[in-house]
């Protein structure tokens, strides 16, 4: 019996805009098992960042429901989402919000803030996590006197303060070069590794190929196919060459 | 890796937690702060110097009533001229909607921070004391300088009026002569101007604060301002 994380059920999102109404998801099903890593790839408006909003309690879905931890997300209070956000749940976008009012350090500190933890304890996890991401001279500098890639990497150490079960990454590597990108997917990979964290990533990356455990294709609103491991492997072969 | 079943509910901020974090944020917005503040600033200026003005004026008037010196041919008319009414109005308005938008434009520029609180398990109320709290600084501090600005552009317009006769008579406190308007004095006035700038800077961001609280964090990260 797997252990699913993450089980959505005939999502269906639809932004209306005046008249008109845009359906971005079109009924997604499916299942996460706890530790794996998903890449959701898929051309550019085919609903990969909805999807991501409403996996990661960002946003309501129209139709349907999301299960985490077996816990549907639609009968759960205010306060309720707040917390799985704050406990569940690691964020990472591709324009980093860090919120620049902050240090790296502040940035870090600020999900355990909301957390309760107790002041010292915060600042040596905040530490060590910076730490951990190849940080540690950099601490205390503002998010507009780091780099890109930096930055990024403030965000992971912020996503990893309360100890997620999932890490939820909106194509995190979109805005860095090439070099900078594989350090921070391996980054990534590494906490799936270690720590067994969920991983589930939209991405457009071709570098994600060879670290997902799965890829799931999104079309449309709608999931198109699902990729496993050993078909990810030979398709790397082709692309390998001409990254 | 700790298997969780339970949601459990999110816990409030401590207050000083909450000034903390208010307090770091006005620091490194400095710049940024600066500028709306500036917005409150000009208004209450405003609306005080007018009002100081006017008070000085009828200071001055019933001064001249008073004493034995014969002043200007008809200045003691009885009461505030319709004019001055309708000027200390029309500052109120100009002050009222100045502040307003300032802290609308303040909050607007931050929508993106506020998805991103609440991503990391910020709660609406909080987001909302937050702003509360930064905005009331603000709209203190602000609507302290304009009103001592004000102060002394109606004092600089008095000079020029009466001389140094303005210092004799000056309406720092209020007053309520018998067969003149009553005064509330200029200290008052200061007074009320920083409770006034601090009030609408408080209540211009804590409606856009509170609605963009509401938002799914989702939309409020898209605004791209
Ligand atoms: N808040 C919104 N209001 C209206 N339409 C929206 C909104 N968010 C997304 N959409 C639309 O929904 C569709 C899916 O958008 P989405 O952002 O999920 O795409 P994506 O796969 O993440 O694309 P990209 O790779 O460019 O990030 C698009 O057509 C988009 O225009
Ligand atoms: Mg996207």
């Amino acid at each position: 019996m797997p252990d699913i994380v993450v089980k959505t059920e005939d999502v269906v999102k639809e932004y209306r805009m005046g008249s008109n109404v845009l359906r971005a998801l079109d009924g997604i099903n499916i299942e996460i098992e706890r530790g794996e890593y998903i890449s959701l790839m898929g051309p550019s408006g085919s609903g990969k960042s909805t999807l991501f909003n409403m996996i990661g309690a960002l946003d309501r879905p129209t139709e349907g429901q999301v299960y985490i931890d077996g816990q549907n997300m639609s009968n759960l209070s205010q306060r309720q989402i707040a917390a799985f956000r704050c406990h569940r749940v690691g964020y990472i976008f591709q324009s980093y919000n860090l919120l620049n009012v902050r240090t790296a350090h502040g940035n870090v500190t600020l999900p355990m803030i909301f957390a309760g933890i107790p002041d010292k304890q915060r600042n040596e996890k905040a530490e060590k996590l910076l730490d951990k991401v190849g940080l540690g001279d950099r601490m205390y500098h503002l998010p507009d006197e780091l780099s890109g890639g930096q930055r990024q990497r403030v965000a992971i150490a912020r996503a990893l303060a309360n100890d997620p079960s999932i890490i939820l990454a909106d194509e995190p590597t979109a805005n860095l070069d090439t070099i900078t990108g594989r350090e921070i997917i391996d980054l990534i990979k590494q906490l799936n590794i270690e720590q067994g964290v969920t991983v589930i990533s939209a991405t457009h990356d071709l570098k994600m190929l060879d670290v997902s455990d799965r890829i799931v294709d999104i079309r449309d609103g709608l999931v198109e196919r699902i990729r496993d491991r050993d078909e990810i492997e030979i398709q790397i072969g082709e692309v390998g060459g001409h990254e | 890796m700790h298997q969780h079943t339970r949601i459990e509910e999110q816990i409030d901020l401590p207050f000083l937690e909450s000034l903390r974090i208010s307090f770091q944020s006005l620091k490194i917005r400095f710049g940024r702060s600066i500028i709306t503040t500036a917005g409150i600033t000009l208004g209450i200026a405003f609306l005080v110097s007018v009002w100081t003005n006017n008070e000085i004026d009828l200071a001055l008037q019933e001064s001249g009533r008073s004493s034995t010196i014969a002043n200007l041919e008809e200045t003691s008319e009885q009461g505030i001229s319709t004019k001055d009414i309708w000027l200390i109005i029309m500052s109120l308005i100009v002050c009222v909607v100045g502040i307003a938008n300032s802290m609308l434009m303040a909050v607007t520029e931050r929508f993106r921070e506020i998805g991103t609180m609440k991503c990391l398990g910020a709660l609406d109320g909080f987001v909302v004391r937050l702003f509360l709290l930064e905005s009331g600084f603000q709209g203190f501090a602000g609507a302290l300088i304009g009103a001592l600005l004000g102060t002394l552009g109606a004092v600089a317009l008095g000079l020029k009026d009466y001389g140094l006769d303005l210092f004799f008579y000056f309406p720092l406190l209020p007053a309520t002569p018998e067969d003149a308007p009553m005064r509330i004095g200029v200290l008052l006035l200061i007074l009320f101007g920083c409770i006034l700038g601090m009030l609408l800077a408080v209540i211009g961001s804590s409606f856009p604060a509170w609605r963009a609280a509401k938002l799914p964090p989702a939309e409020a990260m898209r605004t791209e301002v």
